[in-house]
């Protein structure tokens, strides 16, 4: 029993991490219409830039992550507006292709300048919290509270500002947004923008568990990408119920099946989603 | 006759010229043969990525993984089970077609995005069979000792020289194969398909099923040409599956020219080429390629063939090839998402 | 009859865009679907080319039963359509794109191509041939080596039926072919589907245009909130009562409060 409480911890925590890093990928998704293959490059930034302001700037921890959402942000407007902005014409392929070229660089300036080994970050809150029998390390407490509450700030943005409103309504009919005055260019770079913050953030909440280094994306990639697919492409709660669905499914069998169990079942629920309803749980449905 | 002075034809005909005389041009320097023979191989592999890619319009993200399955099947099949070249060869071809084929069959009910992220997994899946299941694949050890072909009577392929010209058999197989597509009923489903999936359907064409065999086929060139760097490099690791050999691929193409016939040829000769003169650049060489693919694709996304085709005059102009859209001629007609109504 | 339709539905989450619509598309004739803005026209017109799937009733084609049938064998099957933003390969010139309309009845595949068959050599001589006929046909054969995007959106709708022709269809569905088009286009268009039709192609086309429609129709179905509200000649429908109030009711819906 103590271990199941602990693994669903650990399951809720890592649903905190995926959730945050999915709402931001299938926003993108939602207003540009593409997927950004670049977006675990970009976690795998985040945590780096996290672990430069803790480690090298001494910043305390929680200004270190939001230092590094913010440099994130600001990269995310200069993305859009140097590589999407330009490409809004062309067919979603080039997007695509763009995105992938912008992970390798990404990827190869990360190596170059931090090289291609493992980092470990000091955890800047120590000792567990004893919950039902089972030992749960304050870090994923403070996952799941954070997550929770930038997910209810998100949606507070979304619903009542009026920047997070402009995406709802350019999600759901871009040429009738357009029609209402709404400015694409400005949602698409808020939009980049929000995604790219929220993946920082969880990518600064992550850190001190896992180890650092150049790949941690990549994997990271897949599931977020098998989140949206399961969610439904652009669907805010399909995100959150993927997010934590999946993380679940993945803890649970790495704890009572095995290790590889684990990451099979990522793929598993990816390629039974694409074979049975591609549209997801929340998709719009297919047009035939 | 003045189709022998289409500009286009001179150029393919010095390039052949070009590609047959290399040897003795480089007359003994068995390292420049090298590369070249290495970048005709991937040039083999861009063929395939043109075919499902350049021609159908979806991005495969897998086709270093293909790539990677053929060269481990030649790799494994010639070292620890002491097989032929010529036999480990041709599993190799079959083995990576029942795979394209296999992941096809999801892959067609895909499309764009979801192809996209479909292929993605796929191409990492194969990466973590290779890399944990080390009984079979020596995972990070490597596989080394990978056979050269078999000789065919006197034909010895240990020599760099006749390595380097059965590679070429097969680059100027996949050309031609791919001219011949582009003037095919077969080619202009695919250029239909990747041009509007709606206007397709509209003319008849079975989208699904094209996609599907334009995929197949893909990942058969990438495991035929995988095969052949296995053997001409004797060696072989985990990353001759990994992301970054689709990603090269990738480039070469987008340089060549996507959709075109000389494209991956000419992709692939210049990205060598460029490699090998500005070897001091080889620590940032990823720095660097990242943004030369965003440039690519924003700014040049017929790459080099495309342009030159833009150059020759209208007169000499083959009336069934087919490049890449112009992408803001493309927006004006084409609605964002074939949205039907 | 060419074309029969029963209890044809489509529902689309909580709306019925076609509901029950019976129709019948005699052969050799020219039959227009008309109906205010929002009556489901386009929608019933999709379910005929297959690119929708209907809900609810049969579509039966030259005896054949089609309902629910994908549209690349619809095509197959004879029935070609145009699209109402006109949808051409950009990127390639006329003649292949009128190449491409082929390709649906060609007799060789990849492997003939590839090792050049006479097979291959055949298909693509006589699909040449076909295509500039077409051309020809349409008025668009001068404009063979253009490339489809940079023409006239009028050139286009003429470039678009050859592709649709060239298909071998028995039955074309014309997707508001006058659109955006002036009087004398709409005219000329008019005068071609006279011409198709009397090479023995059923035409069947959704209009907006009714100088278009009263012209060239032989019989008008019209349409209202999904329904079918009146079948007839040019002379009847123009004096249905039901006719005239569906569109003058449409119009007080546009200009006042949706009911």
């Amino acid at each position: 029993m103590t271990l199941f409480v602990q693994q669903l911890a650990n399951g809720l925590a890592l649903g905190g991490i995926y959730c945050l890093a999915a709402i931001g990928l299938t926003l993108v998704f939602g207003v540009l219409g593409f997927p950004n293959l670049a977006h675990g490059a970009l976690y795998m930034l985040g945590a780096y830039l996290t672990f430069f302001f803790l480690t090298d700037v001494g910043m305390p921890y929680v200004v270190a992550i939001l230092a590094a959402a913010l440099v994130l942000a600001f990269l995310g407007v200069v993305l859009e507006r140097l590589v999407f902005h330009p490409l809004r014409h062309s067919p979603h392929t080039h997007h695509m292709i763009a995105t992938v070229g912008v992970m390798f660089f990404l990827i190869a300036v990360v190596q170059e300048v931090w090289g291609t080994g493992f980092l470990r970050m000091k955890s800047p809150v120590e000792g567990q919290l004893s919950v039902l029998g089972a030992q749960v390390s304050w870090q994923r407490i403070i996952i799941i509270f954070t997550a929770v509450v930038v997910m209810l700030l998100l949606t507070l943005f979304l619903k009542r500002s009026p920047h997070g409103q402009a995406i709802e309504a350019i999600e759901q009919d871009r040429t009738g947004a357009a029609l209402v005055g709404i400015n694409p260019s400005m949602v698409s770079m808020v939009t980049f923008a929000v995604s790219l913050a929220l993946v920082a953030i969880a990518a600064g909440l992550v850190a001190p568990i896992n180890l650092l280094s150049p790949g941690m994306g990549e994997s990271l990639n897949l599931t977020v990408f098998a989140i949206i697919i399961l969610g439904g492409l652009g669907s805010l709660p399909g995100a959150i119920i993927g997010g934590f669905t999946i993380a679940i499914a993945e803890v649970m069998a790495a704890t009572y099946i095995s290790v590889g169990a684990g990451e099979a079942a990522i793929f598993v629920i990816l390629i039974a989603v694409l074979a049975i309803k591609p549209t997801g749980l929340f998709g719009t449905a297919a047009q035939r | 006759m003045m189709n022998r002075l289409n500009p286009r034809f001179l150029g393919v005909a010095l390039i052949a010229i070009a590609l047959l005389v290399a040897p003795f041009a480089f007359s003994g320097q068995q390292y420049l043969l090298r590369v070249v023979t290495t970048a005709a191989i991937y040039a083999i592999a861009a063929y395939g990525l043109n075919i499902i890619l350049g021609l159908t319009g979806q991005l495969s993200l897998a086709h270093g993984a293909f790539f990677g399955v053929g060269a481990y099947v030649v790799g494994l099949l010639t070292t620890d089970y002491d097989w032929s070249f010529w036999a480990a060869f041709l599993v190799a071809i079959v083995a990576t077609t029942v795979l394209g084929y296999v992941s096809g069959l999801i892959a067609l009910r895909t499309q764009g995005a979801y192809f996209a992220i479909f292929t993605m997994a796929l191409g990492f899946l194969i990466f973590i069979v290779v890399t944990r299941w080390e009984s079979v694949t020596h995972a990070h050890s490597g596989v080394s000792g990978v056979k050269f072909p078999e000789n065919i009577g006197p034909i010895d392929f240990t020599k760099p020289t006749t390595m380097y010209y059965f590679v070429l058999l097969f680059l100027a197989g996949a050309a031609y194969t791919t001219h011949a597509l582009l003037r095919s009923s077969a080619g202009r489903s695919l250029v239909a398909i990747r041009t509007s999936e709606d206007l397709a359907k509209s003319i008849g064409v079975n989208v699904a099923v094209s996609k599907q065999l334009a995929f197949t086929a893909s990942a058969t060139i990438a495991g035929l040409a995988g095969g052949l760097f296995a053997s001409l490099n004797g060696f072989i690791g985990p990353d001759s599956a990994g992301i970054d050999r689709t990603f090269e691929i990738l480039l070469f193409l987008l340089i060549g020219g996507m959709g075109t016939v000389m494209g991956p040829i000419i992709g692939s000769l210049v990205v060598a080429f460029l490699f090998e003169t500005l070897q001091d650049l080889e620590t940032y060489r990823f720095i660097v390629l990242g943004p030369i693919i965003v440039l690519l694709v924003i700014f040049a996304p017929r790459g080099i063939v495309g342009y030159l085709n833009e150059l020759v005059p209208a007169r000499f102009k083959r009336r069934d090839t087919a490049t890449l859209a112009d992408p803001v001629a493309t927006a004006a007609s084409n609605t964002k998402k074939d949205e039907v109504l | 009859m060419l074309l029969q339709v029963r209890g044809l539905g489509k529902h689309f989450g909580g709306l019925d865009a076609v509901e029950d619509v019976d129709l019948d598309v005699p052969e050799g004739q020219i039959t227009a679907i008309i109906g205010p803005n929002g009556a489901g026209k386009s929608t019933l017109f999709n379910l005929l080319a297959g690119f929708y799937r209907p809900t609810s009733g049969t579509v039966t084609f030259a005896g054949k039963d089609i309902t629910g049938m994908k549209p690349h064998r619809t095509v197959r099957e004879g029935i070609a359509r145009t699209f109402q933003t006109t949808k051409l390969f950009d990127d390639s010139t006329v003649l292949d794109n009128v190449l491409a309309g082929c390709v649906v009845r060609s007799k060789s595949n990849a492997l003939d191509a590839v090792f050049h068959t006479p097979r291959h050599r055949r298909d693509e001589r006589v699909s040449k041939v076909k295509a500039l006929e077409e051309l020809e046909f349409v008025g668009a054969a001068h404009l063979r080596d253009r490339l489809a995007s940079k023409l006239p959106q009028e050139a286009q709708k003429r470039v678009s039926m050859a592709l649709a022709l060239a298909t071998e269809p028995r039955l074309l569905l014309l997707d508001e072919p006058a659109a955006g088009t002036t009087d004398e286009e709409t005219e000329a268009f008019g005068e071609l589907i006279r011409q198709i039709v009397a090479r023995g192609i059923t035409v069947c086309l959704v209009e907006h245009k009714m100088s278009m429609v009263m012209n060239v129709a032989d019989q008008i179905v019209v349409l209202d909130h999904g329904q079918r509200i009146a079948t007839g000649t040019p002379a009847e429908i123009k004096s249905n009562p039901l006719v005239i109030e569906a569109y003058l009711g449409a119009n007080t819906d546009q200009a006042g409060t949706r009911s």
